[in-house]
């Protein structure tokens, strides 16, 4: 669709929505998986996310899309011609919207990975390597649809990719490294399979999505809908400035991050909180402080406190608590709890 | 005429309608989901639908099993190594653009096969990632699912049931009534140029909405797709606006079939909604035909949501508002089971379910026709190199393979276990011991969840036996129907047993390997007719446990009465079974017992 779902035409999902932004403004949270009912709008809220976010600079001619202010972590070409002397400080650079990719159901490892350019080595006979969808999502999204029908070897590959931050190529007599920075997006389906643990750990933040089951939200859910359907530029256009008001919150919220301040408070809280839930590893306590930092940032505020923590909590543990297969009161259930306990009521 | 036949003739004038609407907007609409066996009466359907489409429309039939490379697109090799540049092959749903694909056997398209085409269905086109291309294609489209599934769980997939507008079942339409009717071809054509200026009220979206909400639907694209049903049933009539009569047919249509509760009944309907077929039940040529005024007249009188639920609510089959009233869950039985984890991929058995690549190492089968594939288009450049390196120019004639073109064939494994509980929830052993017969299997599913097994739930106590959940790995589905497991009655064992050994049967025949797990306490006091009598019914038991044991599937017995009974024990060994008195079966031996019962089976290459 040429005309994507605005970001801010979609009605609650409130969790979801906000750790999208959360990823927007602090890239490096490590992912947001977005597991639920169908029909909830999980992929439009990705989808329509490519419009929210602020454009980026590139370096030109770049085609990895370099960040010209990211010192010295340039790809092997731009990093040859910084010593070659032929791209000199201050970078010609320009702006480039940030990259939402779709990793379609179905992509070859050829096309996600990289490999020889098909079209120069038939008709010139030229080794060329052909970037893939790793490279295109530099420093941007990589969304997958059903994660949970990926293939295993292409998850296994996309896994070790997010974790080094660096692609490495090496089929054909090729030997191709170049960075490949994404914030993971996957959705899914929990009657489809589960996901596999190691999967799960993987992403900074989780979110449940559920169906609205009162009335005067499912209605506003589908006039809304059968609205954009009908004419999706008009729709669009009305939207337009809600989705401008939250462009101008990420910007201003990725300004600010850098200067919110964590004070040891915040700190012991969040341990307290993982010991409580007995969650593996330091991961849980990491994110955790990362994502109420984030929306400390998004929400204006110069320190993080027990209200940014609380609300970021159970988007960025659930999936890491040890799983009891048959609690039927779910991981959300056992944060809460947890966070009732530690913060009061 | 008698009232039965009369009653076989609405579903097929519903069919006729929905074919016509399905014609005037095929995307919109999304999609048919055709449950019928290949015969006479779906052909009619078909070649109904075929008539009332614009003669130049694609309609692209997609079988079974389709590879990615034809369904998606690829690299078209032939053409790619004549031209000496890449040339991209379309697939079948960037051909089908702008006009019907029609799924064959639609109830066993795989999951992942199901997510492709809902990618495809929810952003209007295929982005193509394969073999060295990039390509995204416009793909708008209207699907068929061909539904020939036999079983009640035996349906397509529910991601794409879920998105198309129309829930048909012809399998009861005898092939005298299949004759073609409705709309005329120039009606519907003249409908879809309408349809873009029909309008439809704000209340209507609401009454929709409630209706669905009420009537335990939960997917919010029901009351959308109901919304653009009544659009083009208006633009069918002839009409700018949607009346009440389009609505009343788009609820019919759409939200009847997927209907999961009754709604509370309002008080102005004493009566059970299945008496209640006068008023709505009308053959909807009459009830949409623009010319029955007086229709339209009754229907303004009362409230639209009013309209609305009864006529969808007229729709329901009457045995699922049978189904509903036991509590029984037609329900869990309309979502699709987990099949997304019964097939796991090995290395080297089962049956081949796709090519990757990757060395033929560690049993892995090389593809040589995929590997070929693979190296064809790289031949010039490969030669290139080799006579630059000054080798013989003898060996250009062969073919240059290299490691990175080796394709190895995946195939889906046989070796999974689907653990098969079947509970007797009958009075006599039951009743008292029904919890701890509960607590046992939660137990039990506590350990197929680490060992990553399907499960599948029956329970057999009054007349018959009833599969509670079919084979799935849903943990919290297989916990919530043993939850509401009611207890109480006969013991029809014979039926218990049967029913699990035929569910066993299916399971196998998936490639799975099924473990039986039966909990009662051997006691049968109702026989297959659904009479009492202990002789006949014990007769029929052990019986029932000698096919059992014949089929040789792995069974445990689990005796649930207080104190270990003989009888359970003798049955046990009819059927060739483990035993294990309740008493002593933690789920520790329970789960002991299984694992070494299922043996081989759990060992699994990856």
């Amino acid at each position: 669709m040429s005309q994507p779902f605005p970001f801010s035409a979609i009605v609650g999902q409130d969790e979801m929505k906000l750790a999208l932004l959360i990823a927007a403004v602090d890239p490096t949270i490590g992912g947001v998986l977005v597991f639920g009912d169908r029909g909830t709008g999980k992929s439009t809220a990705v989808r329509a996310l490519a419009a929210l976010l602020p454009p980026m600079r590139v370096v030109a001619g770049c085609r990895y899309g370099c960040d010209p202010a990211a010192d010295g972590k340039w790809c092997e070409e731009c990093r040859a011609k910084v010593a070659a002397g032929t791209l000199k400080a201050p970078f010609k650079s320009r702006q480039a919207p940030v990259p939402v990719v779709d990793l379609p159901l179905g992509a070859t490892e050829d096309r996600v990975v990289g490999a020889l350019d098909l079209e120069r080595a038939l008709t010139q006979g030229v080794k060329a390597f052909e970037p893939g969808l790793l490279a295109r999502a530099h420093r941007g999204f990589l969304y997958i649809d059903e994660v949970n029908l990926l293939e295993d070897h292409l998850v296994d590959l996309l896994l070790d990719v997010a974790a080094s931050g660096e692609n490495v190529v090496e089929r054909e007599g090729l030997s191709v490294r170049h960075p490949a920075r994404f914030v993971l997006v996957g959705s899914g389906n929990p009657e489809e399979g589960e996901l596999r643990p190691q999967l799960l750990d993987r992403f900074g933040l989780s979110v449940e999505v559920k169906t609205p089951m009162d009335l005067p939200t499912r209605v506003e859910v589908v006039r809304r809908r059968d609205d954009y359907e009908h004419d999706p530029e008009a729709f669009v256009a009305k939207w337009k400035k809600d989705d401008g008001k939250l462009r101008r919150k990420i910007e201003a919220g990725r300004t600010r991050l850098a200067s919110v301040k964590v004070p040891d408070a915040a700190i012991l809280r969040a341990a307290e909180l993982c010991l409580a839930l007995g969650t593996d590893g330091l991961r849980g306590e990491l994110t955790l402080i990362r994502a109420a930092r984030a929306l400390a940032a998004l929400d204006g505020d110069a320190v993080v406190g027990d209200a940014h923590t609380r609300r970021v909590a159970p988007t960025a543990l659930r999936h890491r608590l040890r799983r009891n297969p048959l609690d039927d009161s779910g991981s959300s259930t056992r944060v809460e709890r947890a966070l009732r306990e530690l913060f009061g009521a | 005429m008698n009232a039965g036949t009369q009653a076989e003739i609405f579903p097929w004038s519903d069919a006729i309608f929905a074919a016509a609407l399905f014609a005037v907007d095929p995307v919109g609409t999304v999609g048919v989901s055709l449950r019928a066996l290949a015969g006479p009466a779906r052909d009619a359907w078909l070649a109904m639908l075929r008539e009332r489409l614009p003669p130049a429309m694609p309609v692209r039939r997609v079988p079974l099993n389709i590879a990615d490379g034809r369904l998606l697109g690829g690299l078209d090799l032939a053409a790619t190594l004549d031209a000496g540049r890449p040339v991209a092959d379309r697939g079948l749903l960037v051909e089908a653009d702008g006009g019907v694909v029609l799924l064959a056997m639609a109830e066993r398209l795989t999951p992942s096969t199901a997510a492709r085409l809902t990618a495809v269905l929810d952003t209007g086109e295929v982005t193509l990632q394969r073999d060295g291309i990039a390509l995204t294609s416009p793909a708008r489209f209207g699907m068929v699912l061909l539904d020939e599934g036999m079983a009640g769980d035996e349906r397509p997939p529910e991601p794409l049931r879920d998105r198309a507008a129309f829930q048909l079942d012809l399998t009861r339409i005898a092939m005298r009534d299949a004759v073609a009717g409705g709309p005329t071809p120039a009606t519907v054509a003249a409908a879809r140029i309408r349809l873009p200026n029909v309008r439809a009220s704000e209340a209507l979206t609401e009454a929709f909405c409630s209706a669905a909400l009420s009537l335990g639907i939960a997917s919010l694209r029901a009351p959308l797709l109901a919304l653009r049903v009544a659009r083009a049933a208006a633009a069918l009539a002839g009409r700018d606006n949607v009346a009440d009569v389009d609505a009343a047919l788009a609820a019919r249509l759409v939200l009847g079939p997927r209907a999961t509760q009754i709604p509370a009944p309002p008080e102005r309907e004493a009566d059970t909604p299945s008496d209640e077929k006068p008023p709505d039940r009308e053959p909807p040529d009459a009830a949409a035909g623009a010319s029955n005024g007086d229709e339209t007249k009754v229907d303004a009188e009362r409230p639209l949501d009013d309209v609305v639920l009864d006529a969808a609510q007229a729709a329901i089959p009457a045995d699922l508002l049978a189904q509903l009233r036991l509590g029984t869950g037609g329900a869990a039985g309309a979502q699709q089971s987990g099949r997304a984890g019964v097939s796991r991929q090995t290395a080297a058995r089962g049956r081949p379910v796709g090519v990757r690549r990757g060395l033929p190492r560690s049993g892995a089968r090389l593809n040589v026709i995929e590997t070929l594939r693979a190296a064809a288009p790289w031949q010039r450049i490969r030669r290139g190199a080799r006579s630059d390196a000054g080798l013989p120019e003898g060996t250009s004639r062969r073919i240059e393979v290299r490691g990175d073109d080796f394709h190895v064939t995946r195939f889906k494994q046989r070796t999974g276990t689907t653990t098969i509980f079947v509970v007797d929830a009958s009075g006599s052993s039951a009743l008292h011991r029904l919890a701890e017969v509960k607590g046992a299997v939660e137990l039990l599913l506590a350990d197929c969840y680490v060992r990553r097994d399907s499960v599948a739930l029956l329970s057999f106590r009054g007349r018959g036996a009833e599969l509670l959940l079919p084979p799935t790995r849903s943990l919290v589905r297989a916990k919530r129907s043993l939850a509401g497991l009611p207890g109480g009655g006969g013991t029809p064992l014979a039926a218990g047993i049967d029913a699990a050994a035929s569910l066993a049967d299916a399971v196998r025949r998936r490639g799975q390997t099924p473990v039986v797990v039966l909990l009662t306490d051997g006691r049968a006091n109702i026989a297959a007719d659904g009479t009492g009598g202990r002789a006949q019914a014990e007769t029929e038991a052990r019986i029932a446990a000698r096919s059992m044991r014949a089929a040789g599937f792995t069974v445990l017995l689990v005796d649930t009465s207080p104190r270990p009974q003989e009888a359970a024990r003798q049955l046990a060994a009819e059927m060739g079974a483990s035993y294990l008195p309740l008493p002593h079966a933690g789920s520790a031996a329970i789960s002991g017992a299984v694992l070494s019962n299922a043996g081989p089976a759990q060992r699994r290459a990856r």
